[in-house]
Parts: C-alpha cells; structure tokens; sequence
C-alpha cells in the first residue's frame, strides 16, 4: 500500500538486542526490531509483555542494560529524552502530559522555544498548527483550553505536538485504550496520512483487531522476548493471538441467563462532582443470575458509580434497595453487611494494601466476624488458613500466605480480591475493570468466575472499558455518559457502533436515565 | 540518579542499613570533634564509657531511657498509622500536670490506688490531647503537624501560666515550679539510693503491651492497614477516622506517661524544664526503631547513652557536650536516607 511494502526503503530505527532488567525480572531480552520509512509496525503484546518498557527505553525513559538504538543512521544517545527528540522522534503516552489550563498552542510550543525568546512566536506557530492539523485530519482549535477539550481531542493535540517538533517517528502508546470506536476510525486514518507524508509509526497495542486493520508489520512480544514478527496480510487473527498467548486461547462459553428476582435497585441516585463525572438522577435494577455491563468512555462517571455502590460515596439524592427494602446510610461496612461482594477499578490503590501480606489483605473485609477475631484478638492461623484456602483455589502464584501483595503480578493480586470478594458467595457482585491490565489468561479465570457467580443466581454489575468484554459478558448492556445511564439493551441487540454512538453521547436524551 | 523501587528486602538489610546510618553518624560527628581539637576515638570511648562503663553511668543511661522510651512509643504508634503526632512534648507537659494536680494532696489514699489513679488520669490528660488534632484532621483535614508542633508551644505557655499561678509552690522562694507531690504519689526506685526509678519497669512494659497490640489485636492491625493504604482500609470497610481517633488517644497517653514518670518516679515537682525536649527527640527514637515498639526500647537507651555519656566526656575531653545533640539529630537524618535506602535502589546512570 505504501513504501513500506517495499524491502528495500529505508530503514529509519533500528533497535538491536535491547536488554533491561529489572531486579531478577527481564523486563526485555534480547529484543531487536527495525522500522522502515513509511512504514506502520504494531508492537502486539500482553501487559507485561515489555511493550511499554522498551519504548520507554526507546524515548530515553530508561537506559538499556544491553543493546543499541540507531535512529536515521545515527546511535542515539541512552537515556536521554532530548536526544530522542532531537534525532525526531515523538511520543504519545497513553497518560497524556498536557497542561489543563494551557490552551493547545501553548501546550505545543511548550518547550519549544528559548528561555531567552520573548515572544512565543505565536501567529506564525498558530498557522503552523492549522496546517499541519488541516493535513493530517487533526482537527482542534489552537486557542482552546485544553481542560475544554475532550479526550479524543487532547489526543490529537498530543499528535501534533509531536508532529510541530518535526517528529519522523511518531510511538502511539495504546492510543486506542481512551477512544470511542467512530473516534479511533478518525486516528487510523489519521495515521494512513502520516504514513503516506513518509512518517514511520509504532503503534502499541493487545487488541488484534486495531493490528490487523491499521499495521503494515505486527512484532509480537511475549515475557519480554520476541515472540515473532509477521506480515500483517499474511497473519490470521488466530495465529497472531496465539503467538501472544504463547499457546491455545482458554474460551469462556457463557449460557443462555436465567434472571431472577431484583436484587439490587438504585433510585434517581445524583452525587457530587469529584473527579470525573458525577451521576445524575442515575437508576437501575439488578437481577439475579443476570450480568449487567455498563459502557462507557473513562470518566464518564463509572468511578462515581462504583463508589458509590462500593459505599465509599454519598449520593446526594435518591435511594439503595438492597433485596427491595432501602438501604438507608450506606458505607463500606453496611455493603459488606447485606452481602455485596466488591472488586474495585484500582487493585493497588483501594483494592489491596500493598505492604501488607497476603494472610492480612485477604481478612481485611471480615476480620471483625468472630471467623478472625475474639475479644479483640485476632486469629492469624484461621487468616492463614483462610489465605491458603484462596491461594489454593483461585490458583494464585505466591509462596505462602506471608507473602507480601506488593510483589505478586496484577493477575495475582486481582484473583486474591477474587477470592475475598466471592468468599461466602454475595449475591450481588460489582465488578469495576476487573480485568484492566491482566493478561488473556487471568482475563478467562476472571471472566470464568463472574460467569459462574451468575449461574448460581447472584447479580453481577460489569462496569468495564473494554466493550468486547462488555459485549462478550452481559446479559444485559447500559450505557453511560456524563453521569447519564441509557436504556437497558439485551445482549446482541446493539452493535459495537452503535453502542460506540450512545458511549458519544448521542441518542442519549434527558429522561433516559428515569426509563432505565 | 534515580530510585528503583527494591522487590525484595533481605532479614540482613534491615540490620545493616541502620547499623549503617550509626557508623555515618559518628562519621559526622568526628568531623565536628576534631574542629573541637579532640581525637574522635578519644571522645567517642569517653562517650562510651560514661553511657555504660559503670554501673553507676549504666543506671543514669537507664534513667534517661525512661522517657524517651515512653515518647518513642507515643510516636512509633502514631507514626505507624500515619498520624504525624509531633507534639509528644504537649502531651508529656500535660501528663506531669495531671500528676502534680492529683499527686500534690488533692487526693489522699494509698499508694496502691493512688499511684493507678494518677497514671489513668495522666494518660486521659494526654490522649485527649492528641484527639483534638486528630479530629480536625479527619474532619477538616487540618494536618496535623502543624496543628501538633504549634500546640507543643501553647501547652508550654500554659504550664507556665500554671506554674505562676494555681499550682505554683507557695513555699517555692518565688520560682515557677509546683509543690511536691506526696510520698503516697511517687512510684519507688528500683535500687536503693539511685534514680533509675519504677518508671523504667512501666516502660518496658508499656513497650510489650503496645506490641502485642501491634501485632495480636484487631486495633494494632487497624492501624496498620491506615497507616500503609488508608483508601484500601476504608474500601474493606475499616472506619478510618475512628481508627485514627484510637491511635491519637493510645498515642497521646503514652507520651503523658512521659511526664507521668518524670514527675512521679524523678523529679518529684513540675518545672519549666521537665523535659529537654524529649518529645522531639522520641521521633529520633521511633525512627531508629523502625517503628517496632521493642526496637524503641533499644534505640531509646543508645540515644539516652550519647546523652548521658556526652556529659561525661565534656568534662574530661573539653568537647562541648551539644555533640550530643548534633549527634542524635545526625542520626535522624542518616537514619531517614537508610530507611530509604532499605525500600530503594539507587541506580546511576
């Protein structure tokens, strides 16, 4: 389709036989890719595969243990962010790093100029922009606030931010991760025009579908090794994720649901704002033996939800029912109490103590029920005994029940919150991103195990970024935005688009959120 | 440079990295010594052996101990759920209050019960002492090192107030001090005409009782589990600012037991100059202890030795005994970097 196709153009980045070690975890080893001219390379992997650890590497972040980084002929210097971009080449973190109240000229330029200059340059920069936004399809006004702006927005000005700093190579870091689907159409054909001008891209990314319709080549890591590299047009999808997964994909067969009576009820909730979108006039039912999945953007007012239903929020107004009778004051403990089982969104910061071991972590919701404790004593065999049992049947890797959380993998630690959330079997289950950062492996057990809370009658609220797994798990799908829920769809009755056009917000009018 | 988090942290770290942070101090200090004109070996002997080269030197290090132990604990507790309680100094003050208010003939019976009563109320004086700070944290969100450090001045103008006023000794010539509490009051020394008293004996206690509460009881883990993620702690369910109100309370009784045993087992009256600053120093002692409630009683006796023992080389060394002070605020200091240390690589690039 373009240069690329060609053997022969130029080779303008060359990593060769990157090695980073991380304490005794090889982070990369031994890890060597090129990039041509003109070219689109799709850096596949799980998380943890070492996707982000060698472009940090890459972008000077880091200095390589071993190995070289040559960029248009020339060594570049380790460790060393300005080299990399001076030799051109840009980066676009999946975390942007824009200024809020900074308007977007001011956000490009940044660092651009000299300390010493006394004008911005503005006008000459503001056409600078105009054209380049205007060539690349990267639409965005250069005097807007950038706390103005939404997230598909800031993702373009973090493009041309690089591009304004004459970037021939251009690293997008899950740049998908934050997008609507209409939203990520946009940036792939923004990055065909890139390509086209002579850029060079590499795109970072665990979903195969994005490989397959935007690379030209796909790298495929795997612990930190190379596991392969194909031809995008000659690898199935199949052979691509196997190659991830470094064998067979585990599938979850999910039934056909069986829902029950209501157990669970919020009514014309409304919070605060604290971070994110708050919920306005927010109801919704829960059912037994059914799985709700709630789409939606980040940010869009899940955190709030979640908190809210964790207990760690205040509505300001409306009602819990739990089991049809009102909650009244509700906080973590009164959750606990009527039986909810909680997985949060954030594992380290609220879902685990990380300095603390796995026997203490695994009590800490019922380590006041006479099971742990008598007259204020605690019984560290039972919590042992209870951590043991978790280890054991939730298949966690860790020594012992004394090992401390923070040096388990993600997986590790989400299938001990597993454990201690599903303990006693609750018959209403939020899960909040359960599976954000865990590889296809721990994803399927995760999966298996809401999957199998819902057969035996309990209800489970997904709330998730992730609409494969939406659309792969729910029995039933809302949709929120702005704080807004939509009208409940049942499974397969909405297509990835058209939930992609309610996650935009539209079709969403004002009352929709009494009618769910 | 920059810090990589450490996975993994060896029994031996834990050893070496503080034994570390001793050998930098005295590394420090030599230099100071030597600017004095003295051999660093010479002085830090001289030191030595007037902490613990007699018995005599051993009981006064002993006696020094004593508060700081208590403070020491009233920080370690406090640190350890992440109450920044800088104001051991106030709470130790108010606890020698309580003692002079009860123990100076307000109330008269037995020691048996009066010796309980006083230490009771002290520790009461002293907890709610800190519960105030603690509540406007968790309400308001005031810090509380702020709240807790200016309170030490208050609490220091108001002794003086009282010692000018209602409790100022009618027999004491004219200096701001109380009247001595009564014989029922004062806890027994431990040998006969020395000052290591009983309060040496209630430290160590104290010592064993918070570390079983540390390490046995729903409370200790409580505090644990704030003081390492208080948004996971309160996710599980734990109520956080009630957690936080028993730390402040548990914490400001230990160190009004500071002055409690000042007062009653040493001093016998309430001055101005009750303490030389053991409050603050009781963080140095916390700190050297990694907040282990038993390393406190070691780290409160090896501060107390370079006290004790620096006064005893001053005399004979003519090196200025404040090489005490630049000594234990060095080991804070060192202490603090082989914490981090202990937790971090640190990788040069």
């Amino acid at each position: 389709m373009n240069a690329a196709d060609s053997p022969e153009a130029e080779i303008v980045l060359r990593l060769s036989g990157i090695t980073k070690r991380f304490g005794a975890l090889v982070a990369n080893d031994a890890i060597s890719l090129s990039l041509r001219r003109g070219e689109v390379v799709a850096l596949l992997g799980e998380n943890g595969a070492g996707k982000t650890t060698l472009m940090n590497i890459l972008f000077g972040h880091y200095t390589a243990d071993e190995g070289q980084i040559e960029a248009f002929g020339e060594a570049l210097a380790p460790g060393d962010p300005n080299a990399a971009l001076a030799a051109g080449i840009g980066m676009v973190h999946q975390h942007f790093t824009l200024a809020d109240q900074m308007t977007v000229l001011e956000n490009i330029v940044l660092g651009t100029r000299s300390l010493w200059s006394f004008n911005l340059g503005t006008a000459a920069a503001r056409d600078r922009i105009r054209a380049l936004a205007s060539d690349y399809g990267l639409e965005v006004e250069p005097d807007r606030m950038i706390a103005d702006l939404s997230v598909g927005e800031r993702q373009r000005v973090e493009i041309l931010k690089a591009l304004y700093r004459q970037a021939r190579i251009l690293i997008l870091d899950e740049p998908t991760a934050v997008l609507t689907p209409m939203e990520t159409e946009a940036l792939f054909v923004t990055l065909k025009k890139l390509v086209a001008a002579g850029l060079s891209v590499i795109f970072i990314s665990h979903k195969l579908g994005e490989v397959q319709s935007v690379s030209d080549r796909v790298v495929v890591l795997r612990g930190g090794k190379l596991a392969g590299e194909r031809k995008t047009a000659d690898a199935t999808r199949r052979e691509l994720a196997e190659l991830m997964v470094g064998g067979q994909l585990p599938v979850n067969q999910v039934g056909p649901a069986s829902p029950g009576a209501i157990l669970f009820e919020l009514r014309g909730i409304s919070t605060r704002t604290m971070g994110g979108a708050a919920l306005a006039n927010v109801s919704m039912q829960l059912r037994g033996g059914e799985i709700t999945g709630l789409a939606g953007i980040s940010g869009n007012g899940q955190a709030a939800l979640a908190a809210l239903i964790s207990g760690t929020r205040e509505a300001r107004e409306g009602d819990i029912v739990v089991h049809g009778e009102s909650a009244g004051k509700w906080s973590p403990r009164s959750a606990l109490d009527r039986g909810l089982g909680r997985i949060p969104e954030d594992r380290h910061a609220t879902g685990m103590i990380g300095d603390m071991s796995v026997a203490e972590n695994v009590i800490s919701e019922a380590y006041r029920s006479p099971r742990f404790s008598r007259m204020g004593f605690l019984d560290w065999k039972a919590a042992s005994a209870f951590a043991s049992d978790i280890i054991k049947a939730y298949d966690v890797k860790c020594p012992s029940p004394d090992a401390i959380v923070r040096l388990l993998s993600g997986g590790n630690m989400q299938k001990l919150i597993l454990g201690r959330a599903l303990d006693g079997n609750p018959d209403i289950i939020l899960a909040s991103q359960p599976t954000r950062g865990l590889d296809v492996g721990a994803v399927a057990y995760v999966h298996a195990r809401l999957i199998e809370a819902r057969d035996r009658g309990a209800a489970v609220l997904l709330i998730s970024e992730d609409l494969d797994e939406i659309q792969t798990l729910s029995d039933r799908i809302l949709v929120i935005h702005r704080g807004r829920l939509s009208k409940p769809s049942a499974r397969g009755e909405m297509s990835i688009m058209e939930l992609g056009e309610l996650m935009a917000g539209h079709g969403l009018d004002e009352g929709a959120s009494d009618a769910a | 440079m920059r810090l990589e988090p450490r996975s993994t942290r060896s029994a031996a770290a834990t050893i070496l990295w503080p034994a570390g942070a001793i050998l930098a101090t005295l590394f420090f200090s030599s230099v100071l010594v030597m600017i004095a004109g003295a051999s660093p070996f010479t002085v830090f002997y001289l030191v030595f052996k007037g902490a613990a080269g007699s018995p005599f030197a051993l009981v006064e290090t002993l006696t020094r101990a004593t508060p700081l132990i208590f403070t020491g604990l009233a920080v370690a507790v406090a640190f350890r759920a992440r109450l920044w309680n800088i104001g051991a100094e106030a709470q130790l003050y108010l606890g020698g209050v309580m003692t002079v208010v009860l123990g100076t003939g307000a109330v008269t019976i037995p020691s048996g019960g009066l010796i309980p009563l006083i230490m009771v109320a002290a520790m009461l004086t002293g907890a709610l002492t800190l519960l105030g700070p603690a509540i406007l944290k968790t309400r308001f969100g005031v810090d509380e090192v702020v709240t807790t450090l200016l309170l030490n001045f208050i609490v220091l103008l108001f002794v003086s107030m009282l010692l000018e006023g209602p409790l100022k000794d009618p027999m004491g010539l004219g200096w701001p001090q109380s009247k001595r509490v009564i014989a029922e009051a004062q806890l027994p020394r431990l040998i006969q005409g020395k000052r290591l008293h009983f309060g040496f004996v209630l430290a160590i206690a104290s010592a064993a009782v918070v570390w079983v509460i540390m390490k046995k009881t729903v409370l200790g883990y409580e505090m644990r589990a704030v003081g390492h993620n208080a948004e996971a702690a309160r996710f599980a369910g734990i109520p956080v600012n009630r957690v936080i109100a028993k730390t402040a309370l548990l914490s400001g009784g230990l160190a009004a037991l500071a002055g409690f045993s000042e007062v009653a087992g040493l001093k016998g009256n309430l001055t101005l100059d009750l303490s030389p600053g053991y409050g603050y120093t009781g963080i140095v002692v916390a700190m050297l202890a990694l907040l282990n409630p038993l390393g406190v009683i070691a780290a409160a006796i090896f501060v107390a030795g370079i006290f004790v023992g620096a006064d005893a080389m001053s005399r004979s060394a003519n090196v200025p005994s404040y090489i005490a002070q630049v000594m234990v605020a060095t080991s804070l200091l060192t202490m603090v970097a082989a914490i981090m240390l202990m937790r971090y690589r640190v990788r040069w690039r």
